[in-house]
């Protein structure tokens, strides 16, 4: 081994090193000392672009094939290892350079755009947690790795959708486009599990062909497809391909720079990435392949029609980059990966420029109309191009059905169970009665643990979706989620008593958000009165740091890598065989909504708009 | 209490649509950004009853919050003498007041009546209706009206809205209703909106409020549309909508969802209604916080008003103000942003003289530029032209922009263009961000007319006519221009042999609000043609023949020149300067360097608010920094725009010379002594409040309630249309000003100031009641400085009273030296009014006086 690579795999860290100790920086400082922010990011950008041209020469020079790096096992049981790895080839490659240039000349354009911005601080520290996740993300040498820089990638979305937080669309959108990730999250969630049962244990990127093999030899082929639909489907989410196209437009709410290096470029070419690295596990399968290539194709053509009849320019350009992107996923399926990159590249260099200068459209259109100007002619309306227009006027209705078929149907069983939240401490009795119940029925063998794990986690789904569709007192839905949280550990507590530690790892971190998240509301409580979930209230305003710090407590109850929880929820995970699959679909329901819900109290109570001392509120359609 | 709505009240449709449109907002299409009183409906009450009427029906803020005003008392910015003396004069007793504005805290419920009604929605069926209509609805009204963001355009034309929407709803297979029912009534177009407010609402009394209500859930949308039906020429490509037809629809999507959602468990809105929502229009509660308020309003107004007003009452106390030898004459547009322009003129050149008229130089036409299919209306707004004006022999090219093609939105063609086109624009962004340069994509001042062209000024058959506007002005028609223009700003003699006619526009990039930075008297457009026929016209023979008969004689030698100064990029570009002669050109060059000096300076003023350039470099470096910004699409702020006008001064320039007024003075040019009677002064003042006052009172409520009034910061604005511009693609269209045009100004009414006796001033704002609202109403304000004795006089009540000021004779500093000043000066540490307004500098006297 030449000493060159030893270095080359060990220094990957510093690709994401660079972003993490630069947002943990740009802390430090308040939003008005714009010039110390802007020399830290000038810094970053600089540093982290001649690094990634450097590295990525010397590899290149040096010839020295895929890298692959285990930095750091985070934890360790006999059967589960969560570990950092690291991995770097020309996919890696292709993605830091482009997402280095990109960093860079996004940043430097919004240093002057948002000169003087209430959010300066905010805009350039999340734009930096971005970049460190969107680098976990294609340095991952490993589905646990890349699954941490894909949450930190949805909360920074999240973030920068809702920038101008006190206001009601964006705040509404920045949700919207949430609970589409989630979905994807879910069923990256999914992909890990499969896979560990099926590899029985974690695989790195290296060992995809491994799979590939096992797959191709087995005569089930149920979990390999499973495997390769869920990737597939993360990726289409992601990629906000037919039928989610509708939350990327949507998604446009903050500064035109973050719009940019978001929804124009980075962000949404990341199911493409991900198709791209699974891609020795899914390409052997003939039927993936196809649909890959007809999601692709849909997406491409009808975003296309849709594209063409919008009227606002950056709505626009969301769909034209949508179609692209689906002609990316068809060149992907067939194989053309190196002309896939080429696009990728090319498309988010364009569709950043063209969100960049978007809004300088308007003059140069309207000279252009000037002086081309043409009365129009009074054509016969067919009946095609009526049914075109209108389904491209309305997005083809995807919005709509989103919320028709997705959530509403959830929202409409939460409701059913509202009264839960109205006494969640009768309910927090009722479990415990059941928890003592349903151990004495199996102590007498007239209930197995397995139905009894069954029964807890309904009950966590039914309590989670309580609080999902709850309209009342904030901290009863708060509550209901500690409830939740309790119904899924009693249910694992039944089928792992001797899994312990995972346990305490697990409820211990929801604890500690629970009290932290249920005492921060106590104190918004007291200062600013009833909190309700009814509307969105926008305290946040009067009480930034109060929001902040519950902001942390919510992504804590959640799982998000802050609290113990989040190695414990994944290793939750692989207790469930692949024989339960209704205990699965009851847990991965229960985790979606477990974080709408939460997000959801922190929205309605510190978001949205909020009356100043005046009475003034901005309207509801700003 | 409420007054509760009368039972037996009737619904008058055809009214009650003619008073929405009233209170709607009424800005047109961004690129006629024309300024105007946000709340000109309320201009017939008075000033304060108007903005707490508005504040009580529509939840306006209508002022700074009451901590923002102790603040500005805290930092020095209000005066304790000024509040004292107006809380005397308003309220009597000084002490108790004082408490009450310093510390007493006011107990506020300000829900506003709007919105009331239509809340039974969400409060009675839990049901929220706007989310289900408005994203639909906000989709089809622009897709109808849209100029050419979609590739493709609306399916049907030349038909009015509801026509083309039913044609393109019978002739779909999919439908914007979801219940077949609606969808056949509306194709059927079985229905009105009397019949529509019945089912939806019920009780005939409530439709007016219900009306109102849905309207002002969305006034961006609904304003424009009315905007569009009074102006339709503000579309380019023509539509015809009116209020009544988009009421209409909106109505039937609601009953369309009310129907798909709730089936049968709705009812017409007021039979669930218990207490009747208070009556819209209504007196408004008088309260001792508007009282309040009302005295912190004033005191902040006259704590600047008063040093001003005693600067200015000090100017023949300076004997060498009159050089009778003059380098040059330079007419410039009122405009305040000219005002440091031409102070630094003069002190470049002291020989030079610089005059202010409005901005379109009394010549009003429609211009059309070679190879326009349209006209542009050159003139303040009100007016309706009678002329053209044509440009010939242009020479100009209009490139274009390879990555705004709508190919990149194609589906192959957008494959081409993201694959291989993706890496030009790779280069276009750094090019952007490190090298920024005047591009087709920018907006550029001096792109409305080519510099070598020829206007058709002269009019030499009467029947050279298009669609129904003569070509042209005759040579009488021009010597009325010419005579009234010069006497307006008492130019009657010692002409310079050379006088500049100076218009001014303004070149950005990425901004769609690049209109409201043109010249405001020629409907929000650079105003380099008017300059330049003006300036033909003043050298015409003919005319000047006329104008001797009428016994203004223009010397043989003295030229016109009429010119561009870009107020963003601190450029001047000069037209027709080929017709000097030899010893013309040699003078005009010479005066080209004390422009070209003269910018350098204003330059530098400038910059003193930009935290990007640093003042104390090279007068060349900080101009090239400036220009710069004109053309850098990452700036959102290439201006300040007319941020912190407050003063409209009329009258001889003499009496502003001395005062450093710091960019916040229009300056109109008027020689009380050529006009005793008052009859030049009566048309001097016509446009004053309109346009002045229209710009003042803009940039007032945009500054106040940002939220409502002013369109929000810019960053995440989307361009709708080619017309007006939204947060986001489910959010109304935002009028009013961006949060970056209005975060230096101080929200204060403007003062306008006239050198004139006191009974000229009042009979010349009495001459229509249109102009004397403005001033009777308090909406601005007027101050008639006495030409003999310099003493102030207060237009209040009806009628002048005298005016003393506050401030001490040896009160108003003196700047020794303006460059240290200006570098000196204090920049904003964050933009919260408190900061950002103490950039806002007070009268300063730019010399010793020697006395």
């Amino acid at each position: 081994m030449k000493l060159s690579e030893i270095l080359l795999d060990q220094i990957l860290i510093v690709f994401v090193a660079i972003p993490l100790v630069a947002f943990l920086f740009s802390l430090v400082w308040k939003n008005h000392q714009e010039k110390q922010i802007s020399l830290l990011v000038l810094i970053t950008k600089v540093a982290y672009l001649a690094f990634a041209l450097v590295f990525s020469a010397i590899w290149i020079i040096n010839d020295s094939g895929t890298l692959q790096f285990d930095f750091l096992t985070l934890y360790e049981t006999d059967a589960f290892v969560f570990a950092l790895q690291f991995h770097y080839d020309y996919l890696s490659m292709v993605f830091s350079i482009v997402g280095a240039f990109l960093f860079f000349m996004v940043t430097t354009f919004s240093k002057f755009y948002l000169h003087r911005d209430e959010g300066f601080k905010r805009f350039f520290s999340t734009i930096l947690l971005f970049s460190f996740g969107y680098n976990l993300i294609i340095f991952a040498g490993n589905f646990e790795t890349l699954f941490v820089g894909w949450e930190i990638i949805g909360l920074t979305s999240f973030l920068l959708i809702a920038f101008y937080r006190h206001r009601y669309l964006p705040v509404k959108n920045a949700y919207k486009t949430l609970s589409n990730y989630r979905l994807s999250d879910m069923a990256l969630i999914l992909v890990m599990w499969m896979v560990h049962h099926y590899m029985h244990k974690n695989v790195s990127f290296t060992e995809l062909p491994a799979i590939a093999a096992k797959i191709a030899t087995d005569e089930n082929q149920g979990a390999g497809l499973f495997i390769a639909v869920m990737i597939m489907f993360a990726a289409i989410v992601k990629s906000a391909q037919f039928p989610f196209t509708s939350w990327l437009p949507r998604s446009m709410e903050g500064p035109t720079s973050s719009t940019a290096i978001f929804y124009g470029s980075l962000s949404v070419h990341i199911g493409v990435f991900v198709l791209l690295r699974t891609m020795p596990i899914w390409e052997p399968l003939p039927v993936i392949k196809w649909s890959v290539l007809v999601f692709g194709a849909l997406t491409a053509i009808i975003s296309t029609t849709i594209s063409r009849i919008q009227t606002s320019v950056k709505t626009q350009i969301a769909y034209s980059s949508a179609a692209q992107i689906g002609l990316m996923f068809v060149e992907v399926a067939l194989g053309w990966e190196t002309l896939a990159l080429i696009h990728f590249a090319g498309n988010a260099f364009l569709r950043t420029y063209q969100l960049l200068v978007s809004p300088s459209v308007l003059n140069y259109l309207l000279h252009h109309q000037i002086f081309h100007y043409h009365p129009p002619l009074d054509k016969p309306l067919g009946r095609i191009q009526a049914t075109l227009y209108s389904l491209g006027v309305k997005e083809w209705n995807m919005d709509i059905n989103m919320y028709r078929y997705v959530w509403s149907p959830f929202k409409w069983i939460g409701k059913q169970f509202g009264f839960l939240g109205n006494q969640p401490f009768y309910a927090f009795l009722l479990m415990s009665f059941m928890l003592r119940g349903t151990s004495m029925l199996e102590k007498r063998n007239y209930l197995t643990a397995a139905s009894s794990t069954t029964l807890f986690f309904s009950i966590a789904l039914v309590l989670t979706l309580a609080a999902f569709s709850f309209r009342g007192k904030a901290q009863s839905a708060w509550k209901l989620l500690l409830l939740a949280h309790l119904g899924l550990f009693f249910g694992f507590g039944t089928t792992a008593p001797e899994k312990q530690t995972d346990m305490y790892l697990y409820i211990g971190g929801i604890l500690a958000a629970f009290l932290a998240g249920h005492f921060l509301l106590r104190y918004t409580e007291k200062k600013q009165g009833k909190l309700t979930l009814n509307q969105f209230s926008g305290f946040g305003f009067r009480q930034k740091n109060t929001a902040l710090a519950f902001l942390l407590s919510t992504i804590g109850i959640i799982g998000f890598p802050i609290t113990t929880a989040f190695i414990g929820i994944d290793v939750l995970f692989t207790y469930i065989e692949t024989s339960q699959v209704l205990d699965m679909v009851l847990l991965t329901l229960t985790f979606i909504f477990l974080e709408l819900a939460a997000i959801r109290i922190y929205l309605r109570v510190y978001l949205g708009p909020y009356q100043d001392e005046h009475g003034v509120i901005a309207f509801r359609t700003s | 209490m409420h007054q509760q709505i009368p039972p037996s009240l009737s619904f008058d449709e055809h009214r009650v649509i003619h008073d929405l449109k009233h209170f709607l907002p009424s800005q047109q299409a961004l690129k006629d950004f024309i300024h105007h009183n946000t709340l000109h409906a309320f201009q017939h009450m008075k000033f304060y009853d108007a903005i707490f009427k508005a504040a009580g029906i529509f939840g306006y803020g209508m002022h700074l919050k009451l901590e923002e005003y102790r603040g500005l008392y805290h930092t020095g910015r209000i005066r304790k003498d000024v509040m004292d003396r107006i809380i005397a004069a308003k309220e009597g007793d000084t002490a108790t007041w004082e408490r009450k504005l310093l510390h007493e805290n006011f107990e506020q419920n300000n829900t506003p009546r709007i919105g009331q009604l239509r809340k039974y929605w969400k409060d009675h069926f839990q049901f929220d209706l706007d989310n289900q209509v408005h994203p639909i609805l906000f989709r089809v009204i622009a897709a109808f009206l849209d100029q050419g963001v979609s590739i493709t355009g609306f399916p049907v034309s030349n038909k009015g809205f509801l026509d083309s929407m039913r044609q393109l709803e019978s002739s779909s297979a999919s439908s914007f209703f979801k219940t077949k029912a609606v969808r056949k009534r509306f194709i059927s177009g079985d229905y009105s909106i009397h019949s529509l407010l019945t089912a939806i609402v019920g009780n005939e009394s409530y439709f007016e409020q219900y009306l109102f209500d849905m309207h002002f859930a969305h006034p961006g949308w609904s304003g424009f549309v009315s905007a569009v039906e009074d102006n339709p020429q503000t579309l380019l490509d023509k539509r015809q909508i009116t209020l009544s037809e988009f009421t209409a629809f909106e109505l039937l999507m609601e009953l369309d969802a009310l129907t798909a959602n709730l089936r049968s468990k709705w009812k017409p809105l007021t039979s669930v209604v218990e207490t009747p929502p208070a009556d819209l229009f209504a007196p408004v509660q008088k309260t001792e916080f508007q009282e309040v308020i009302a005295c912190w309003q004033d005191a902040f107004e006259w704590s600047y008003y008063d040093g001003v007003l005693k600067g200015l009452q000090r100017w023949n106390s300076r004997p060498h103000a009159q050089k009778k030898e003059k380098s040059f004459q330079a007419i410039f547009c009122i405009d305040e942003r000219e005002c440091s322009l031409r102070r630094h003129i003069e002190s470049v050149d002291e020989y030079a003289e610089t005059l202010g008229a409005p901005g379109f130089f009394g010549v009003e036409f429609y211009f059309q530029q070679a190879g326009s299919k349209f006209y542009d209306k050159l003139c303040p707004a009100p007016v309706t032209p009678k002329y053209l004006i044509k440009e010939q022999d242009s020479s100009m090219l209009h490139n274009n922009e390879i990555l705004y093609s709508g190919h990149t939105h194609g589906l192959m063609t957008g494959w081409l263009y993201s694959a291989l086109g993706g890496y030009l624009a790779f280069i276009k962004t750094l090019k952007i961000l490190f090298k920024p340069e005047m591009s087709p994509a920018i907006s550029d001042a001096y792109s409305h007319m080519d510099k070598f062209s020829v206007l058709t000024v002269e009019n030499k058959d009467p029947k050279d006519v298009e669609n129904s506007l003569q070509i042209g002005y005759t040579v009488a028609e021009m010597t009325a221009r010419a005579e009234g223009f010069l006497r307006n700003i008492g130019l009657v003699s010692n002409f310079a042999p050379l006088v500049y006619i100076v218009a001014h526009g303004s070149s950005s990039a990425n901004n769609p609000h690049h209109g409201a930075h043109d010249c405001g008297a020629c409907s929000g457009r650079p105003g380099a043609t008017n300059a330049r026929v003006m300036a033909f016209i003043l050298n015409h023979e003919k005319v000047r023949e006329s104008l001797a008969a009428k016994g203004i004689s223009i010397p043989a030698q003295t030229r016109f020149l009429g010119c561009m100064h870009d107020t963003a990029a601190d450029e001047m570009g000069y037209y027709d300067e080929q017709q000097l002669d030899k010893e013309q050109a040699l003078q005009h060059d010479y005066n080209k360097q004390s422009f070209e000096n003269a910018l350098d300076l204003n330059a530098k003023e400038r910059s003193r608010r930009f935290a990007s350039i640093n003042t104390k470099e090279e007068l060349q470096k900080v101009r090239k920094e400036i220009k710069n910004r004109s053309v850098s699409l990452f700036e959102p702020r290439p201006e300040l725009g007319h941020g912190t006008n407050t003063l409209a001064i009329i009258g001889r320039r003499e009496i502003s010379k001395g005062l450093f007024l710091d960019r916040r003075a229009f300056l109109n040019s008027y020689d009380p002594t050529t006009d005793p009677s008052g009859d030049i002064l009566t048309n001097v003042m016509k446009p004053i409040g309109l346009v002045c006052g229209g710009i003042n009172l803009e940039y007032y409520f945009s500054r106040v309630d940002n939220k409502k009034m002013g369109a929000g910061t810019k960053l995440p604005h989307k361009v709708i249309g080619l017309f007006g511009v939204a947060n986001g693609s489910d959010g109304d269209l935002r009028p009013g000003l961006p949060w970056q045009m209005i975060e230096v100004h101080d929200p204060v009414r403007l003062m306008v100031v006239v050198e004139h006796h006191p009974d000229i001033v009042l009979k010349s704002i009495q001459s229509s009641p249109e102009v004397f609202e403005w001033y009777n109403n308090e909406w601005v304000h007027i101050m008639a400085i006495d030409p003999d004795d310099r003493s102030l006089h207060y237009f209040r009540n009806g009628g002048f009273e005298p005016y003393r000021t506050l401030m001490g004779d040896n009160e108003i500093k003196t700047i020794d030296n303006l460059k240290d000043f200006i570098e000196t000066a204090e920049e904003m540490e964050t933009n919260h009014i408190i900061h950002a307004t103490k950039e806002n500098l007070p009268v300063y006297l730019l010399e010793k006086v020697g006395n």
